[in-house]
Order: structure tokens, then sequence, then C-alpha cells
């Protein structure tokens, strides 16, 4: 099958290459056209009137489960959701079963990724099994091909084991994604500590137990003159203090999820399983900073954290209930709502979903120049849709946003030129 | 059954679930205390039994130890007439097993009328009444409610205070632990009393206040003037968090002695939900004063639950 398109009338969103423009986009055997190309027959047409184009979208943290909990998701239905939010590429955090500590874990999953709808990018572990007590093999990792590192999920709690990843990830360019938390404060913690934990008589985790770890990490980074790259920043204090840290020069960067600019810790109310996630939902006056992070460049991308779980991990008393949520299929319009409200644009959308994750990564993307692959998305910012059970595409449904009339979606998207993901069955679908 | 006479509000209460007094209006908490009212002569009698409940199906659904909460409401349900059954499992049993939906939709399928509920988990109560046809009443969950108490601590004072309005209502002691706490919080402020809390930061949760209660800065300032003297049960660690570290430490700057008590109203009310660390949170002089309402509290515990057994039902 053809991978040439003409993709008609849409608008090129391109910030990497300073391109917003109404236009039509070429592309050819599977690369963005250069400026001199012409259609050649094999091209196909199709009218993208309405929509934006921009680089595939890249979701930089996502828990697709395979090796070890195929019942929840693997590398093939987490990949066709992220497909199908527009993503044409995720980083996959390591804590699978076994956990990706080394060259035999990161292979299989590249080796199930050939079967998948989005490009996988594999985030190996900080320490052997993400016990927090030896490095793990950082060198045979990169080999093999992880684009970075991380406990994440299980924090590393030894600063001086935090300080020999910092220096040792550098010597092999690999960024380190920490999940910052002290586990400490909140041990029993269940949801965020506040107001609403109290009426609900829930256990409380405390704003603190993130800030404190994400402040050790900054002050690693700026002693060691190492990057580190903050995962799903949820509170006030976190942002100020990753904010003052860029100022200063620092090498931080930080991601946030859409359910932290959201929801707030009164979605847990009715003791709703899907409100419960690691960080937990924080309050009002964290949501609204997160929204300004956004925007003045403190946080330089929005991830999922796209953790399926099953009614097994779901359906049980709130205590016992399993951390997580998915999120590939709502990241897209829950950003969107931000440019909707005005507290981004158009072209900030495009760099907290693309751009940024690809530069912290280092892997390609986030860019339509000529010749690129055709890594691209095409998104419809006004269609409307009910997200409902029966039209998740992950192989788990535990989302707070069941039920939620949405707005803007992804409506086509393609790796390579070849279509993955197509709403309106307007091509003819990759066979997988 | 005089219903002539618990109708006397013209409420309509029309909650099928008791999971807290969060969900109680003030007027329906006026009913149940009422409604308990009418229904105390019962347990006074030599034949202490009324057919009301009669061919009604009561299932006690304990995942958590309890002696007293659970025998109040067996009693209560069978002075009703009612055919109780007892089950009890723990909640790390029951993990490794069955889940708690799986046991809840089996035992739903043997139509029980009403399910009592205790469990270590808050919000469990909430979440059975997703699964199961029946009534379900909460016995206590987690650190969230125990309504059915909260309902007979107002009850017990409004007998000996005529009114709980105007209140001052003292709690010290374990907030952050205590469900009864949070139910009389809510409860009390309700009715137009004045909720004081008082402990070491350790036990009072964070953002108590937007409950309705008061945090005080001293034992003087808790009990100063107060109505009621409300002292919850101590323990000194839980779950490997350090609270405090000693009882003898505790009894000596929050344990309620004479000399606290002398603070209070004359006629305060001493009141406990149970067990009591004797000489720890209350002195035993204290909890055996002719102020101490804490057996009083027991016996309303069963018209209460008579009320609420009833009330659920429909009141037919
Ligand atoms: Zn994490």
């Amino acid at each position: 099958m053809s991978q040439s398109w003409l993709l008609k009338n849409g608008r090129i969103i391109d910030p990497r290459n300073g391109v917003d423009r109404q236009g039509d986009l070429l592309v050819v055997n599977g690369a963005v056209a250069g400026p001199g190309e012409a259609a050649t027959d094999g091209v196909r047409e199709i009218d993208v009137q309405g929509c934006w184009i921009v680089p595939g979208l890249i979701d930089m943290h996502v828990h697709l489960r395979e090796p070890g909990e195929e019942y929840k998701e693997d590398i093939v239905s987490g990949t066709r959701a992220a497909a199908a939010g527009g993503f044409t590429a995720v980083a996959c955090m390591p804590n699978t079963r076994p956990v990706n500590d080394g060259m035999a874990v990161t292979i299989l999953i590249l080796q199930r990724a050939r079967d998948g709808f989005a490009r996988v990018y594999p985030v190996g572990a900080i320490s052997k099994s993400s016990r927090g007590e030896s490095l793990a093999e950082f060198a045979d990792m990169k080999a093999a091909g992880v684009v970075a590192l991380s406990d994440d999920g299980r924090p590393v709690r030894d600063s001086q084991l935090m300080r020999r990843a910092l220096e040792y990830a550098g010597d092999y360019d690999l960024r380190v994604i920490s999940h910052s938390e002290e586990k400490a404060l909140g041990r029993h913690g269940v949801m965020n500590e506040g107001a609403v934990s109290t009426r609900l008589g829930l256990m409380g985790i405390p704003t603190a137990a993130e800030s404190i770890m994400v402040y050790r990490d900054i002050a690693l980074a700026e002693y060691t003159g190492r990057p580190v790259h903050i995962a799903h920043v949820s509170t006030i204090m976190s942002l100020d203090l990753i904010r003052a840290a860029k100022a200063r020069g620092v090498r931080v960067t930080a991601e946030t999820a859409p359910h932290y600019f959201t929801l707030t810790d009164e979605a847990v109310a009715g003791y709703n399983t899907n409100a419960k996630m690691n960080p937990p939902l924080r309050s009002e006056p964290d949501r609204l900073a997160v929204c300004e992070a956004l925007a003045d460049g403190t946080l330089d991308a929005v991830a999922t954290d796209h953790a399926p779980h099953s009614t097994l991990e779901k359906e049980v008393e709130f205590d016992l209930a399993a951390n997580g949520i998915i999120g590939l299929e709502t990241s897209v319009p829950l950003t969107l709502a931000l440019v909707r409200q005005g507290l981004i644009d158009e072209k900030r959308f495009v760099e907290l979903l693309s751009v940024n994750p690809a530069g912290i990564l280092g892997v390609a993307g986030g860019s339509l120049a000529a010749g690129v692959p055709a890594d691209l998305t095409i998104i419809d910012p006004a269609l409307e849709f009910d997200y409902t059970q029966d039209t998740v595409v992950s192989r788990s449904r535990n989302s707070p946003f069941l039920g939620w009339r949405l707005q803007g979606r992804a409506v086509l998207t393609m790796v390579d030129g070849r279509v993955m993901y197509d709403l309106h069955q307007r091509c003819e679908q990759h066979s997988s | 059954m005089n219903s002539g006479k618990t109708m006397t509000t013209g409420c309509h209460f029309s909650h099928k679930h008791i999971l807290g007094i969060e969900h109680l209006s003030a007027e329906h908490i006026d009913h149940i205390l009422q409604t308990a009212e009418s229904f105390k002569e019962i347990s006074g009698r030599s034949i202490k039994k009324v057919p009301t409940l009669r061919g009604r199906t009561i299932v006690n659904l304990f995942f958590e130890p309890s002696t007293r909460t659970r025998l109040s409401f067996e009693i209560a349900a069978k002075r009703m007439s009612a055919d109780t059954f007892n089950i009890s499992a723990s909640t790390s049993s029951a993990t490794k097993g069955e889940t708690l939906i799986d046991t809840a939709r089996n035992i739903s399928a043997m139509h029980p009328d009403i399910i009592i509920i205790r469990h270590s988990c808050s919000g469990t109560p909430e979440m059975l009444t997703r699964y199961v046809r029946a009534s379900v009443i909460n016995a206590g969950d987690g650190t969230h409610e125990h309504p059915s108490q909260g309902l007979l601590d107002m009850m017990t004072v409004r007998e000996h205070k005529g009114r709980l309005d105007g209140l001052k209502v003292t709690i010290i002691g374990d907030i952050l632990h205590s469900r009864v706490a949070h139910s009389d919080i809510i409860g009390f402020t309700r009715m137009g009393s004045r909720v004081f809390v008082y402990g070491p930061a350790t036990l009072i949760p964070v953002g108590l206040e937007k409950l309705g209660a008061v945090v005080c800065g001293s034992l003087e300032e808790a009990v100063r003037d107060a109505d009621v003297v409300m002292t919850l049960r101590i323990q000194k660690e839980r779950q490997s968090d350090p609270l405090l570290p000693t009882f003898r430490e505790y009894a000596q700057n929050y344990g309620v002695t004479r000399e606290v008590m002398a603070l209070a109203r004359n006629d305060a009310l001493v009141m406990h939900p149970g067990p009591i660390n004797r000489g720890v949170e209350l002195m035993p002089d204290v909890a055996d004063s002719s102020q101490s309402v804490i057996l009083d509290q027991a016996t309303n515990g069963v018209a209460v639950r008579m009320a609420l057994l009833y009330l659920v039902m429909g009141n037919t």
C-alpha cells in the first residue's frame, strides 16, 4: 500500500519549524515532502478541512503492562489506544513483570512493538528490579534501545543511588525520569491530604511527599550538572521549586498529566477508585498552578501516565484499589480544553505533546520538516464525542472521564506515512 | 407500633440506606431521634418485643471485630422481631479469597431486607449499595462515619439537656482515626450545637474546620463552659505511625480529670463511645461520676438502631 498522501486544506502547526499556516501537506513514500516535490501517481488525497496537521504526538509516560500483566494491556492493545488518541509514539515505563532492568526485556518489548500501532520507546529501570539498591546496566539497555531511565512507581529512596544514577546515565546520554515521592510521608495515604480526605475518612498523602523529593532531585541535578526530568508534577510547591531551578539554569524538565489540570480531589467523592492514582488528585489551587505552569514553561510536557488496571484491581474497597488511570484516549481533548479556555495556545499544545517530549527523550519526531518520517496527527479540534465504556480502545477501562462529553480528538494518526488510526475510515487501514 | 407518635414531625423519611450523618438533614436527624425516643420504652417492658419487622431478614456483615455495636444491632433487630444472621469475616481473609463484591452479590441473591456492614475501609458501605438490592446500614467504616453512634450520642445529649441547639460539645482525643468523631461533628453541628475539638496535633486531621468543628489551642479553651465533654479512645501508634510518645504523657496533658471537668459547666455530661482506656483519656472517677452518661449511650444505642431498621424499611 502506498505511503504517499496529500493532506489538503489543513492547518499545519509545526512550532519547531516556525510554521502555522493553512494549506496542504504532501507525504511521499512515508516522509514529509520537500518544497520542490510534487505529488506522484500513487498519492491519495484526503481533505482535512477544519483540522490541524501536527507532528505526531508523543506520550512520554505510559505503562503498557507487557510483559507480565497482559490481562490489563499489552503492547499491541496499548499502542492501538495510543494511535486512537493521536499518539505516534509512547515511552513505556519499566515496571513490568519482570522489571525492564536489562537488555532481555528491552529487546522483548521492541520485538513485540513491531506489531504495534505506534513507536515504542522503552524506559529502563534505574536500579535492578527497581529495588532501589544497585544500578541497572545502563550501557547494555542503551545498546538494546532504551531512551531514558526511571524507577517509576518505586521511587529511588537512597539519595546516593540517585546521585550515581544521574552521573552514570549522563555518560550514556540517557535522561533520568524521577517519580519524586517521599514514601514515608503518607505511607498509608490513598488520596490527597486535605479537607476532602478528612471528610471521606481516607488517609492522606501530603503535598510535601512530592515536593521534598522534587527538591532533592533538583539539588542533585544542580550539584552533578546532569539533567533530570520530573514525572507527573501535581503540586504548587513542586512547580515553584522547578520554576526557580530553571531560572538559575539547572537542567530540569518536567511533565504533568491531564488529570492534574482537569480534576481535583473532589473527584474521589463516592469513593471512585477511578480517581485514585499516585500522585493523587490535588486541590483546586494546585490544579490552577499546574495550568499556569503549562503556560509559562515551568512544565515542558503533558504525559498521561496511562496506567491500565482491570476490574480486579479497581472494583474493590477504595483503600485496596490500585493506583492509576488510563489516559491515552483522553489526553488530546483534555489538553485542548486548555486551548479553548485561553490558557495555552495551539503552538504550546503541540510543544507540550510532541516537540518537547521528543527533545527530552532525545528521539526523532516533533517536527514536520522536509524529509522527516511522516509521523503526524490530524486533529479535529471541534469534534465532540462521548467517551464511554463501549468506545474505549485500551484493554482496561479505568478512567474517571467515562461518561464525559469531550471536545477535540485525533481523526487520523500516521507513523512513517502509514495510517495507524482513521476515525472516519477514509483510508485503508494499516494491517498489523 | 404507634406510628402516629413517630410521625409527629410530618417528615417524609426517604432514605433507603444509612451511610453517614453527612447525608441526613437536621429534619431527618430529628425524625430519627423522635422515632428512637418512642421505641425506647419497648426495651423497658418485660416482654421486649414488637412484631414490626416480622418476616424481615437482616444480615450483620462484620469485617472488623465488634462486640458492642454488633450486639446492639442484633438486639435492636430481635426486639423488632426480624430474623438476624451474623457473618464475620476478616478483611485479610476476604482479600485472599472472595472479593467483597462477590460476597455482597451472593448475600443479595438470598434476598435480605437490610445489610448492616462494618468494614475497616472507608466508603465500603457506599460501594455495597451499588451491588445489592437491600437497604445498607453503615455500622462503622474505616475512619469515615459511624452514623448510628452519632445518632445515639445526639439522642443521649438531647435526653439530658432537652435540646441540642446552642450547646457547646467538646470532643477530645484521636479525631484523625475516629469515625465517631466525624459523625458527631457533622451531626451535632447540623442540629445547632457548636463542636470544639482538642488533641495533640498528630491526631487532628487537616481541614477539620470544613466539617464544622472549631479546633482549639488548649484543653482549657476546649472544655471551658462545655455542656458535653466526650473523650475518644487513644492508641499510641497505628501501623507504625508514631502518634504519641507515651500514654503517660497523653494522660497528663490531654486526659480528662476532675480538675479539667471543673472548667466545664456544672451540669456538663461526660461521654465516651467506648471501649475506654481508663486512666489514659478518661480518669476512672470521671467515667464513673454522676455526670457520666456512658451507660445511657449503650441503652439509647438499641433504641436508635431500632429506629433506623424501622425507618429504612419505609416505616410500613
Ligand atoms: Zn510514577
